[in-house]
């Protein structure tokens, strides 16, 4: 079977947030990249899909020539080849977004002669978090789509998959024909680490460049600004084992025993 | 006249709160527009659809479509889309709202697919005019960062970020003079086969242990400073005594130290404690988004310089490995006593 899985490339942000000065973006400056974490898991399943049945994967991204880097991490776990459509840096709104890989997707599998009998997607970027590009793709494409799976199993022989949805108590079971879209969630599996003989072998694996025509947005971000933040001191109980009863004082005072 | 639409969310026939949070942003909208305001009902039998419609006018709803097939009774996500969008294409509305849930996102999402239009998501304030753009202020980061956009496109769909606004019922509904049951007008898609390829085929309930994590009143959540899954008994230990859930934080997860659902966060679940007890937590952005909703939070960390003491209110400075078993140890003895 043949797996495409696209992921997006966002700023690991740590402790806290610094912006630009004119307020539109975050500082960057000092911060290293990530797959945003539900697409760790959708390379994770990608990778997952082909051991257990066999095939090709192929890692597609938007975003800027820095973005290879996440491509390369994704090679370096096991997907085996990559895809950049490149763009200045800027944001692309969601119908964009899924506009271009629409167009990329259609393009692979015109040049593989088959189509991908699996599309997989975060749920929702870390960062901007619109949860609408993995439908959008999958309605363009006219293939069915389940968002949200934290499961998800294919059968070979029947072309179908069958995704379950956690939902409050309990989960929502879908079986779908292939080929078919999936938006994950984190939970799905546990991503691996890259081996050291992974990252070596991922230098040499190839990676497509495309360039994307940038259309007009629709949804423009003007400003980011910092929600208003929790004031007041925190009080030290102590230090080590010393501060316990200090603590016991404060659970009875917060009625908690 | 052009309406603005609020797609409701029921649940056996009771409206959940994000619905009706959405409703009062919604009706906001609608005002600044001099429009009305109209909701949509999917998927329910008359009588429910007709017991919705009455609740819903308090919230200052003009008049309900129910959107109602044979093939809708349960979650199609496409067909429902496809249901919001032809009626959206017969009724021309300015706008469409949805709650900022995964249904109502997934339902957006394929409402703006069909559309051709984009949708903004989790939005916490949106400043509505006649013509041209709308402003208005959306989520980003789980809610750590708030990002001020520019929405274009006709209609304008949206999502409102749960607990954004408090639900509340319109400031005064005419009560004289005015009928009381709220129009109900049923409208019928056209669906084919291939929209009702993804629905749902089975449901199965998952097991119920323990204190569900957002409904404890004292959450214990341990992280990296935990090292290891037998680290996290002591924590387990701790969260007994005290009535509450154990949590994590998503390096305990991603080293395979708990399971997913323990995780707290913007991938994980956000949780409404009384006291959150953080024990070996540095409090990245992450993490931090899902106790914002934490009366207190308690934080146990040896370095002094965590960011998470930024955000607690009481501290203790110190390796969580020796303070959580003394603790437990004290509260043991005042259990002892208050039993003896």
């Amino acid at each position: 079977m043949n797996v495409l899985v696209c992921i997006k490339r966002v700023p690991d942000t740590g402790a806290r947030f610094e912006l630009t000065p004119d307020g539109r973006d975050i500082d960057t400056r000092n911060l290293e990249f990530t797959i945003s974490p539900h697409e760790e898991c959708a390379v994770e399943e990608a990778i997952r899909l082909i051991e257990r049945h066999g095939g090709g994967s192929t890692v597609l991204t938007l975003g800027p020539e820095a973005a290879t880097e996440q491509l390369r991490e994704a090679l370096a776990k096991g997907i085996d080849r990559g895809v950049l459509l490149e763009t200045d840096g800027s944001e692309w709104d969601p119908v964009a977004t899924a506009q271009a890989i629409v167009e990329a997707v259609k393009g692979l599998e015109a040049a593989q002669g088959a189509p991908f009998d699996v599309l997989l997607f975060g749920n929702e970027s870390a960062d901007a978090g619109h949860y609408q590009t993995g439908v959008r793709v999958a309605d363009a494409l006219g293939r069915p789509c389940v968002a949200g799976i934290k499961a998800l199993e294919v059968d070979v022989q029947d072309g179908t998959a069958t995704a379950k949805r956690e939902i409050p108590g309990g989960w929502e079971v879908y079986r779908v024909p292939l080929p078919a879209v999936f938006t994950v969630k984190e939970g799905i599996n546990v991503p691996r680490h890259p081996s050291l003989r992974g990252i070596m072998t991922a230098k040499k694996k190839a990676i497509q460049r495309l360039q994307p025509p940038k259309p007009e947005m629709q949804l423009v971000k003007t400003r980011l600004r910092k929600p208003p933040e929790r004031t007041g001191e925190c009080e030290i109980l102590g230090e080590g084992v010393e501060a316990v009863p200090k603590i016991v004082e404060k659970l009875k005072e917060l009625g908690v025993i | 006249m052009s309406a603005v639409l609020g797609l409701v969310e029921h649940d056996q026939g009771k409206l959940n709160e994000a619905s009706l949070e959405m409703l009062t942003l919604a009706r906001g909208v609608a005002q600044a527009l001099n429009a009305p305001l109209e909701a949509v009902i999917i998927g329910a039998e008359e009588a429910q659809a007709r017991a919705l419609a009455d609740a819903l006018r308090p919230y200052g709803v003009a008049k309900a479509y129910w959107v109602r097939h044979e093939a809708l009774r349960d979650y199609a996500p496409l067909a429902w889309a496809k249901g919001v969008a032809q009626l959206v294409q017969q009724r021309q509305p300015k706008a469409v709202l949805a709650a900022g849930t995964d249904r109502g996102h997934e339902l957006i999402a394929h409402v703006g697919a069909q559309l051709g239009v984009v949708a903004a998501t989790n939005c916490v304030e949106v400043r509505a005019q006649a013509n041209g753009p709308w402003a208005l202020t959306r989520l980003r980061w789980g809610g750590s960062l708030l990002e001020d956009a520019e929405l274009k496109g006709e209609p304008k769909l949206l999502t409102v970020a749960p607990h954004a606004v408090a639900a509340e019922p319109a400031p005064s509904p005419a009560t004289e003079g005015v009928e009381l049951e709220l129009e109900l007008e049923a409208f019928t898609p056209e669906l084919s086969d291939s929209d009702l390829v993804v629905r749902v085929v089975e449901r199965v309930q998952a097991e119920r242990k323990g204190v569900p994590l957002t409904e404890a009143k004292v959450v214990v959540g341990g992280g990296r400073g935990v090292g290891s899954a037998e680290g996290f008994k002591m924590l387990e230990e701790l969260a007994a005594l005290l009535g509450g859930a154990v949590g994590c934080s998503r390096v305990a997860t991603n080293n395979g130290w708990r399971p997913h659902t323990d995780q707290i966060g913007q991938t994980g679940v956000q949780i409404a404690p009384d006291l959150y007890i953080a024990c070996g937590i540095s409090g990245a952005i992450q993490h931090m988004v899902g106790v914002k909703g934490a009366k207190r939070i308690l934080a146990i960390n040896k370095d002094p310089e965590a960011p998470i003491f930024q955000r607690a209110d009481y501290g203790v400075i110190g390796d969580l490995h020796e303070i959580v078993p003394k603790l437990i140890e004290e509260i043991k003895k005042i259990k002892a006593g208050q039993a003896g």
